[in-house]
């Protein structure tokens, strides 16, 4: 019943997450099982470059499941994704133990540079793996619920929203290059060891790394596919499309646009959790009000308000930019400036709508026996929460 | 907008040659033949020259021999050499005053000078500082004075000057030079009347030398007029501190005042979220570094140059974006947000591929330079003056053309209902590729005035966007005199955190309370009232 619900309808989604499901299963066979001369081989390379796309992926998704179906932009998730990180990267610090460059058995290596007594009260805990998987939900969680709290409860909305959304992150950044908040300023937290009692750089470990986020981001677009498709997924999209009338029958609009804006920064903060073990680095870069924009673009990209065009944005975005910034990495800004620009100009509905098009217009030509099943969630119009 | 743009150019350049540029092409033979043989010849004659070039009286005498004594002055071994002097990293020539580059630079190097040479130097600069025209130099003479230590010599020098000395803060600081020379009496009752004479000074030795009397005077009525005067001086400094602290609120205001104005215009009046609003600052900047590069002899004019050719360069750029971009987004605010920002990047990368990733340095005339101290605590830089000043007439020009011009009024028509101006003959699409031109280039402008206290490189513009989209919403979307207030208001809050928290705490602190604020009163300080506020 609940699948069919799922599933049913989303075809895009059934697609884009079996290829997932089956990436998940042959990528670390592939990499693990064959010698290196096979042309099948997959390098390690390469495994933790898909891994840190499907946390990118994660991280589109969060933010569709806002802007495409809430009409909430945020300009500011990359800063939940960071704080995921930083919560993941304590986790990691705590792990390294003795085995730092000054061998201090509490105090990391930059504490120890500082010329400090103790360990402060924030990183009390985070030895404890669940503990700190805990906040890595709770910390960007109550962030969010603040932050959407104020800025809701006083319909601060649109492109208003945007910007101090931008600010938030512009600001955690500022914040974090301090040497004095105890995150590393600068240099941010790395040089890990290990993860769960496992070596971090083992081949293995990172083949579990990166299954553990394919795992989280089939979890994370059925459950974004469970929202969308439930009574409330509804009234987020009538807010999308006129808030002001929706909130005239009677529905809180405020309410739910905080409970989907705190379930999407705590994915966001999923991802980066996972991202950084892959990384091996959080620095306060990640809070970079540009990282943020990116993420929007590849929604945009791919298909704003589908889930799955997130996905497909997140991996065809970013394999540009591998591609470029390897090639020629002058060039990787201008393609990046020139995809905002054409993105809205040209394709309002991004790579998805754009295939679904061709599709359509294919299936005028010559039309199919049965009649096409219409896709129930996927949006008409995404153009008109502005 | 071109024909306002004139208009207002005129009226900026009248404004702006009101500070004295230092005339340096007055031929004085005496002099550069002088000048000419300093490099040249034993030490002797060269110490010789000193006392000949004293004697032949030009204004940029001061400036050679405080190079030499420095170590900055240069000269290469032609015939006759070509000397020159390092100011602020980078290299003019003395007589033509010209901009020197790189490879010239090369083929110079020191004019050597050894301690007899510097200690007759001393004296000379001493002597023709005290005699110098302007007030400020006669009391930076004095002051550096007061600072190695008063001697017979000196008072006796001093009191020369003192005898035909108009100008108030000159005259105050030699007192206190006299004062500080009496301290050192004998005789109690010439301490006791020091003591008292020193109770209006400001001056960091004299509260030095008053904390030292009031520890350790043998006379206990000393010692107590000591502390008294100096408690007297104490309640002054700190007001003097905190009027300070103001000014450079009022300046950092101003830049901020400066970043934000185009945006008042493109986003608080037309509604257009532009990204790029940075990157157009960015690029006046350059112009003003191009302007550097293209006409080396004429430094001391450069800005003047700088601000109508930003201007032109920004707004093309400006109508470019929105003839190209724009346009096809209204009434599509996130879209154009995105679109905008990738304009940012394209040209943040265009400008990083076509001059250099690395910042460059655009040289400040010397009318801008040097610092107006009004007392011993309270000074301020030229520079910082100057953009003060310039963000006012920005404003207040951009007021006049808003309120007072056809233009502004059809932008004000268009922006508030856009069908009905339409209606009544207004060419809208034209109309908003002008009002984008304007905001555009007045970015642009406000970049020539940020070239001159921060570096100027291709994220440039990126420090300032988000303080600039602040301002605006602080202030009141689509209210220039909101925008006025806030940029102000945040520029001394920030000023006034700094100290306690710290550069980067500060800007923290500001931008949460400001989150807060918005929280508040969503539409700014100043909302826009009836139909307007509904567009």
């Amino acid at each position: 019943m609940l699948t069919q619900r799922l599933l049913t309808s989303d075809r895009g989604g059934m697609i884009v997450l079996g290829i997932i499901a089956v990436a998940l299963v042959l990528v670390p066979i592939l990499n693990m099982t064959l010698p290196r001369e096979s042309p099948f081989y997959v390098s390690n390379f390469t495994v933790a470059l898909l891994g840190k796309f499907l946390c990118f992926a994660l991280l589109a998704l969060a933010v569709d499941l806002i802007w495409g179906y809430a009409g909430i932009l945020s300009l500011g998730h990359g800063a939940f994704f960071a704080l995921g990180g930083y919560a993941m990267g304590m986790y990691l610090m705590r792990q390294i133990g003795e085995r730092g460059v000054y061998g201090h058995p509490e105090l990391l290596d930059f504490m120890v540079v500082m010329n400090w007594e103790s360990l402060p009260w924030y990183w009390q805990g985070f030895d404890m793996f669940w503990f700190a998987a805990l906040m890595i939900l709770l910390i960007p969680g109550l962030l969010a619920l603040v932050f959407g709290w104020l800025a809701f409860r006083s319909r601060v909305t649109g492109v208003y929203f945007a910007i101090i959304t931008q600010a938030l992150t512009y600001a955690l950044m500022l914040a974090f290059f301090r040497n004095e908040m105890g995150f590393g300023g600068n240099n941010g937290l790395n040089d890990f060891k290990t993860i769960l009692g496992f070596e971090i750089a083992t081949r293995a470990t990172r083949a579990g790394l990166f299954v553990a986020s394919g795992i989280a981001l089939i979890l994370g677009y059925l459950s974004c596919r469970y929202i969308v498709t439930s009574r409330m997924g509804r009234v987020l999209v009538s807010i999308r499309d006129a808030e002001s009338r929706t909130r005239f029958s009677g529905y809180k609009v405020e309410s739910y646009k905080l409970w989907v804006f705190v379930y999407s920064s705590m994915m966001a903060a999923v991802a980066g959790a996972l991202y950084v073990p892959q990384v091996g680095i959080i620095n306060p870069g990640e809070f970079s009000p540009l990282n943020s924009i990116e993420v929007v673009v590849w929604v945009a990209t791919g298909g704003r308000g589908t889930l799955y065009g997130a996905i497909v944005g997140a991996f065809s975005v970013n394999y540009a930019k591998t591609f470029f910034t390897t090639w020629s990495p002058q060039t990787w800004l201008f393609v990046l400036g020139s995809l905002f620009v054409l993105v809205t100009l040209l394709l309002p509905k991004g790579l998805v709508g754009l295939f679904n098009h061709l599709k359509r217009k294919q299936r005028e030509d010559n039309p199919p026996p049965e009649a096409p099943s219409e896709d129930a969630a996927t949006i008409k119009s995404p153009g008109g929460a502005a | 907008m071109i024909k306002y743009g004139h208009w207002f150019l005129a009226l900026l350049l009248s404004c702006a040659s009101v500070p004295a540029l230092a005339e340096n092409d007055q031929a004085n033979p005496d002099f550069e033949t002088l000048v000419q043989q300093l490099p040249q010849g034993n030490l002797r004659d060269r110490m010789a020259t000193i006392e000949a070039l004293v004697s032949s009286d030009d204004e940029r005498l001061l400036n050679l021999l405080t190079a030499l004594r420095n170590n900055d002055l240069l000269a290469d071994d032609g015939e006759p050499p070509r000397v020159a002097r390092r100011r602020d990293g980078q290299v003019f020539d003395v007589l033509s005053g010209e901009l020197l580059l790189d490879d010239t630079v090369e083929t110079l190097s020191r004019v050597p000078v050894n301690n007899m040479m510097r200690r007759q130097l001393q004296t000379t600069i001493a002597r023709l500082s005290l005699n110098n025209d302007s007030p400020q130099v006669r009391y930076r003479a004095v002051r550096q004075m007061i600072s190695d230590g008063v001697d017979a010599d000196i008072i006796a020098l001093l009191r020369e000057r003192d005898e035909i000395e108009t100008t108030l803060l000159v005259s105050n600081a030699i007192e206190t030079a006299f004062a500080l020379h009496r301290l050192d009496s004998d005789n109690p009752q010439t301490r006791l009347s020091a003591v008292e004479r020193l109770r209006g000074s400001l001056e960091s030795e004299a509260r030095n030398s008053l904390r030292r009397l009031a520890e350790n005077d043998e006379v206990t009525e000393v010692r107590e007029a000591a502390a008294e005067a100096l408690q007297s001086i104490e309640g002054r400094v700190t007001f003097y501190r905190a009027v300070e602290s103001t000014l450079f609120g009022l300046s950092l205001g101003s830049v901020l005042l400066l970043a934000a104005i185009g945006l008042a215009i493109t986003f608080g009046v037309m509604g257009v979220i532009n990204m790029a609003h940075g990157e157009l600052i960015m690029i006046g900047a350059y112009t003003t570094w191009m302007v550097q590069q293209l006409f080396p002899g004429l430094i001391e004019w450069s800005l003047l140059i700088a601000i109508p050719s930003a201007f032109v360069v920004t707004a093309l750029v400006g109508i470019a974006i929105e003839r190209g971009v724009i346009r096809f987004l209204y009434g599509r605010p996130l879209e154009t947000l995105l679109a905008t920002f990738g304009i940012s990047l394209i040209l943040q990368q265009a400008v990083r591929s076509l001059f250099s990733p690395l910042n460059r340095s655009v040289t400040s005339p010397e009318w801008i330079s040097g610092t107006l101290t009004i007392n011993p605590v309270l000074s301020i830089t030229y520079t910082r003056l100057y953009i003060f000043i310039f963000g006012l007439m920005v404003f207040f020009a951009l007021l006049l053309i808003m309120k007072k011009t056809a233009l502004g009024l059809k932008v004000r028509a268009v922006s508030q209902n856009r069908a009905m101006a339409r209606a009544v003959g207004v060419r809208s699409s034209w109309v908003d590729a002008l009002t984008f031109g304007l905001g555009s280039g007045i970015a642009g402008v406000a970049g020539v005035a940020l070239s001159q206290i921060t570096n100027v490189g291709p994220n440039l513009g990126q420090a300032y966007i988000i303080d600039s989209f602040m301002v605006v919403v602080f202030g009141g979307v689509g209210n220039l005199w909101g925008t006025l207030v806030s940029a102000m208001s945040l520029g001394i809050l920030n000023n006034y955190l700094e100290p306690w928290t710290g550069a980067m705490l500060a800007k923290v602190i500001v931008l949460v309370l400001l989150i807060l604020f918005i929280q508040k009163r969503p539409r700014g300080l100043f909302p826009q009232k009836g139909r307007a506020a509904d567009g």
